[in-house]
């Protein structure tokens, strides 16, 4: 029995380790051979930074990523606020007229292919133009059409923190005469909090990554990071992506873990309630 | 009672009426407003694009900016009715072309043996996360989500440098002397299982471990005190309490993966077509966007299916629950 345990243990272990080897070779590769001297990819040359200093001086590269920072942060800020008032209004309305409609709306852009709501954006967007004029295919409708996708994953967040919630404090603010408009603001809204950071990242994070609904709904002009590296990608491989590869994993671990520990602190107040 | 009075009285009892919806609105419009918002958004950008090519799905393409007949003609000088065409001749396009239908039951087959290699990889990891110390756990559950946040293109770039005829797979699996010649992976059809077990592994282990920290486990010593051998106990007291995990691991593998586009035109072949690729192609290569449109509706068709056998199988689960 004890030998059996034993075994089905190791077996585990095994998985585990097979598992999280699949999951981070590609980033240790992506992060080795930024460092590689050779253009080569296939062959070692030696330590170098070289491709950092030849990718901060790419003007395309850097001009997309400046590009899509922008999106990305405008995107996830007003998905947060789409998202949180269609995550308050599904689960601290009760019954109101249209909340099957909502609910369907805010589920829906979850399972559609990217491909799927690039094209039914774009299409819009030629509808509006040849109706209105308005608006020109660029940076914006790229952000709009960002906003709608992300909004959905940021209701899911507020949502599934909403009803794990006890409502009694907000309910006691009610009791107590504070306007729904002060209740939020006081009670509500720092108690969410964490998810509604979990959901501007997820948002950011999401934007920052697609390259699907962007190439759909951009415009002349308005080249995004993914839009570039997938234009690089194509032509073969570079030493310069596998820098900026190296650079974002960095960023979005430094990122995770400052806010993982800065929510951290702030979990038990959250608990406690 | 004269007429000027009648007309105030009315004008009043109109203005009445009008005020009580006025106080209404003003009283509720925190509520409104919270409601409003999202869904004006939702339905202009989301709902109406999606009608929007159900519309031009119906259209036939014509060599213009943009580039389909309008299906609703109005009567314009010289003609005396409006006319509404509405073109079936996309859908019948998908139906009888060999490479829409093999483009449909390709993703069909990529997205199925992905979702299985998926499931073969991540139960296991599941379940031994699923065992580990409530402290070790979380931190194994972020290192499953950690690459998740990492962009998906980059990570699928990753694999196209490692699995070239000389890259570091070929050359490790050489240098060992386990094989001889390197290995055709890219751009083959394995690549992009590969590609899309790795993009979604994160979404098939966080519900299999969501099951798999709820069950009993005392189950299973009531399996080994009655006689029951581990892995009897496994196929019969562990896997149908995690069905509902692997139900919905597996939807959240195979639903994306279906439209994937990325993964198999980074690793895929010339002959690795999928949906997603083939709408991508009518639309930006061949500006062929009637058809592009029709072969996104029957997407959607396609997805929806699914989705509702996983409802389905997701409530018979619930009940099921409440009963015992």
């Amino acid at each position: 029995m004890k030998n059996n345990w034993f075994f089905k243990n190791w077996f585990l272990l095994a998985c585990l380790g097979f598992g999280y080897a699949f999951l981070y070779l590609p980033i240790v590769w992506l992060i080795l051979y930024s460092f590689n001297s050779n253009k080569m990819m296939s062959v070692w040359g030696g330590f170098s930074t070289r491709w950092y200093g030849e990718l901060l001086t790419n003007e395309p590269l850097m001009s997309a990523a400046k590009n899509s920072l922008i999106v990305a942060s405008l995107s996830a800020t007003l998905a947060v606020i789409v998202g949180t008032l269609a995550g308050l209004a599904l689960t601290r309305l009760g019954r109101f007229r249209g909340r099957t409609l909502l609910a369907a709306l805010t589920s829906m852009p979850l399972v559609m292919p990217e491909v799927m709501l690039g094209l039914s954006a774009l299409l819009l967007f030629v509808t509006l133009q040849t109706l209105f004029d308005w608006p020109a295919r660029g940076l914006a409708t790229i952000t709009i059409a960002h906003v709608t996708l992300c909004s959905c994953y940021v209701t899911v967040v507020v949502q599934s923190r909403l009803s794990q919630m006890d409502d009694s404090l907000e309910e006691a603010a009610m009791d107590l005469g504070a306007k729904p408009w002060r209740v939020f603001m006081q009670i509500t809204l720092p108690l969410i909090t964490p998810s509604l950071i979990a959901g501007w990242l997820l948002a950011f994070t999401l934007s920052l990554d697609d390259l699907v609904v962007a190439s759909f709904t951009s415009g002349p002009g308005a080249t995004t990071l993914p839009m570039a590296i997938y234009s690089k990608v194509r032509l073969g491989l570079s030493p310069e992506i596998n820098a900026l590869a190296t650079m974002i994993v960095v960023l979005v671990t430094l990122a995770l873990a400052v806010t993982y520990f800065a929510l951290g602190r702030t979990k038990p107040a959250v608990e406690r309630s | 009672m004269n007429f000027w009075q009648l007309a105030s009285d009315v004008v009043f009892r109109l203005f009445r009426r009008f005020e009580t919806i006025g106080a209404g609105l003003h009283r509720r419009r925190g509520r409104y407003l919270v409601v409003a918002f999202p869904m004006l958004w939702l339905s202009l950008f989301f709902l109406a694009p999606l009608l929007i090519v159900l519309k031009i799905s119906f259209a036939e393409p014509e060599l213009a900016q943009p580039p389909y007949t309008p299906l609703v003609q109005l009567a314009g000088e010289g003609e005396y009715k409006t006319t509404i065409t509405l073109s079936t001749e996309s859908y019948a396009l998908i139906k009888d072309d060999d490479l829409y239908r093999a483009a449909f039951f390709n993703s069909i087959k990529t997205a199925a043996i992905s979702t299985i290699f998926a499931l073969l990889i991540g139960f296991p990891m599941a379940y031994a996360i699923a065992r580990a110390r409530p402290d070790r756990r979380i931190i194994l559950l972020m290192l499953v989500v950690l690459p998740f946040w990492t962009s998906s293109l980059l990570r699928t770039y990753a694999w196209l440098g490692m699995l070239k005829d000389s890259g570091i797979i070929n050359n490790t699996l050489i240098s060992i002397g386990l094989i001889n010649e390197p290995l055709h992976i890219l751009n083959t059809d394995w690549a992009v299982y590969l590609g899309i077990v790795y993009g979604y592994l994160p979404f098939m282990v966080l519900p299999l471990v969501a099951t798999l920290v709820k069950m009993d486990l005392t189950l299973l010593e009531a399996a080994a005190d009655l006689g029951c051998r581990p892995l009897k106990a496994f196929f019969k007291v562990t896997l149908p309490l995690a069905m509902p995990g692997i139900v919905a691991g597996s939807m959240l593998v195979f639903i994306p993966s279906l439209g994937e586009f990325v993964i198999p035109d980074i690793l895929g072949g010339p002959d690795s077509l999928m949906i997603g690729r083939v709408i991508w192609n009518e639309f930006f290569t061949n500006t062929q966007w009637p058809l592009a449109s029709a072969i996104a509706i029957t997407m959607l068709l396609l997805i929806v299916l699914p989705l509702l056998i996983f409802e389905y199988v997701q409530n018979t689960y619930f009940s099921g629950k409440r009963r015992a």
